[in-house]
């Protein structure tokens, strides 16, 4: 059973002796486990299995969990400021941890062996097995089934779809010269306008450009712009018109 | 010519109806039915049916019939008797427990004590890895996928109704209580300390 991974004699660089003394040593701090090959361990212990001529299932078990935790605690001890968590870990701690992981794993293994005692008390109880049929299924009501019905549903299906307008995506610049031709051949007709009531009815967009061509007129020095306050009226008038005066532009 | 008023007790006639019609439901059903199925199936009370299975109990008892009854999985179910297990051998396999490895029954009873519990929580128990093992046990139908871990997302098991009754037990409460297996931590503790004494004495 498990006496044969404590008695794994194992002879290496650093140490020469059985498994569990090298683990009590280990535990008691009094070998640096950094020195250990544990990779000559599981060497040795692959060798010693090999000798035995038989598999031991429960043997290699117990050496995984303890050749596991003494990776863990080298690998541990080797990159002490990895993890300052971790780096806690006192030896003692470690220890304990080994410990507990030992008792957590045999507490499963003796779990497993109820249920090999169930299984083999109840070897000569054969009962039936399948799915259940609890609980009538729901039968499902087909429609009456004509061929013509279904080519007809295909049909629909068969014809490409629209493809999708993206007009709405589109934001449709008006070119801003069209809008400097209309407030140039307004302001011929009349000497001043208000701007709000001009682009009354027209998109968001448009009024943009429309005033873009505004702010253009200006900057020629062919109108003048004038508002009261912010948000009051925007007022244009042929530059020509307000020359003599002190015109301003207030905007908000 | 007086003689004494006798009460003869007798099964109810309600309990011997009931009871058949429980039989009927026990030989259709592939999986064990619980009281509350039984109940709704016979629109019968508790206590009613409690009578009914009463009946059955003594007539589906281990050496009275080539059909016993069972309390397991937290329901009733009917299985073949003991004495019945060579010729049911010859003609049946047991899929679900069929050369189950000492792997496989332990992560099974991993998974019945610590469910629902993901693969990495099995494999830092058992130091290995539990892929392939606990795919046999959902392909043998003994676990189940159950809702996944909070934390990282993995998936994951718990035993089956199967798994109860493959092993006759009448519901996971029936395993041994935890305290009850193997030594605790102090005592392997000390038990490696004791081993430490004694080499260097």
């Amino acid at each position: 059973m498990t006496v044969s991974v404590h008695e794994l004699e194992l002879d290496l660089d650093a140490f020469q002796g059985p498994f569990d003394l090298l683990l009590s040593l280990v535990l008691r701090e009094e070998l640096p486990l950094r020195e250990i090959d544990l990779a000559e361990v599981v060497i040795a212990f692959v060798e010693h299995l090999d000798r035995k001529g038989e598999l031991d299932l429960d043997a290699c078990g117990e050496f995984l969990v303890l050749i596991s935790a003494l990776l863990e605690l080298k690998a541990r001890a080797m990159f002490p400021d990895e993890d300052a968590e971790l780096a806690e870990l006192e030896p003692e701690e470690a220890a304990e941890e080994l410990a507990r992981r030992l008792a957590e794993y045999r507490r499963a293994k003796e779990a497993a062996q109820f249920l090999r005692k169930r299984i083999e008390e109840r070897r000569t109880f054969f009962f039936r097995l399948g799915p259940a049929p609890l609980a009538p299924k729901v039968e499902r009501s087909l429609a009456p089934q004509e061929p013509e019905k279904l080519a007809a549903a295909l049909r629909v299906l068969a014809i490409e779809p629209p493809a999708p307008s993206l007009a709405h995506m589109a934001l449709r610049f008006p070119p801003v010269s069209q809008f400097l031709e209309r407030w140039r051949s307004l302001l011929r007709r009349r000497s001043r306008f208000d701007f709000d009531q001009e682009v009354e009815g027209l998109s968001r967009v448009e009024i943009a450009v429309a005033f873009l061509a505004l702010l253009e007129l200006r900057k020629q020095d062919e109108i003048a712009i004038a508002q009261a306050a912010p948000f009051a009226p925007i007022r244009i008038s042929r530059a020509d018109a307000e020359r003599s005066l002190s015109w301003t532009v207030r905007s908000a | 010519m007086d003689r004494p008023l006798r009460l003869i007790p007798t099964e109810t006639t309600q309990s011997a109806e009931l009871a058949r019609t429980l039989e009927a439901l026990l030989v259709v059903a592939s999986q064990p039915l619980s009281l509350e199925e039984l109940q709704s199936a016979c629109e019968a009370d508790a206590e009613e049916i409690g009578d009914a299975l009463e009946l059955l109990w003594k007539r589906y008892a281990e050496g009275s019939s080539g059909i016993v009854l069972e309390h397991v999985a937290g329901g009733f179910a009917f299985r073949a008797s003991a004495d019945a297990a060579e010729a049911c051998a010859r003609l049946f396999e047991r899929p679900a427990e069929k050369g189950l490895s000492q792997a496989a029954l332990e992560t099974v009873a991993i998974v019945a004590y610590l469910g629902p519990v993901s693969r990495p929580e099995i494999a830092r128990i058992r130091g290995v890895n539990v892929d392939g093992v606990v795919a046999g046990l959902v392909e043998r139908g003994l676990i189940a996928e159950g809702g996944r871990d909070n934390e990282f997302g993995a998936i994951r098991y718990r035993t089956t109704p199967l798994f109860e009754r493959v092993f006759g037990l009448e519901s996971l409460a029936s395993l041994p209580r935890v305290d009850d297996l193997g030594a605790d931590v102090g005592e392997i503790r000390e038990r490696l300390e004791a081993v430490a004494e004694k080499r260097t004495a």
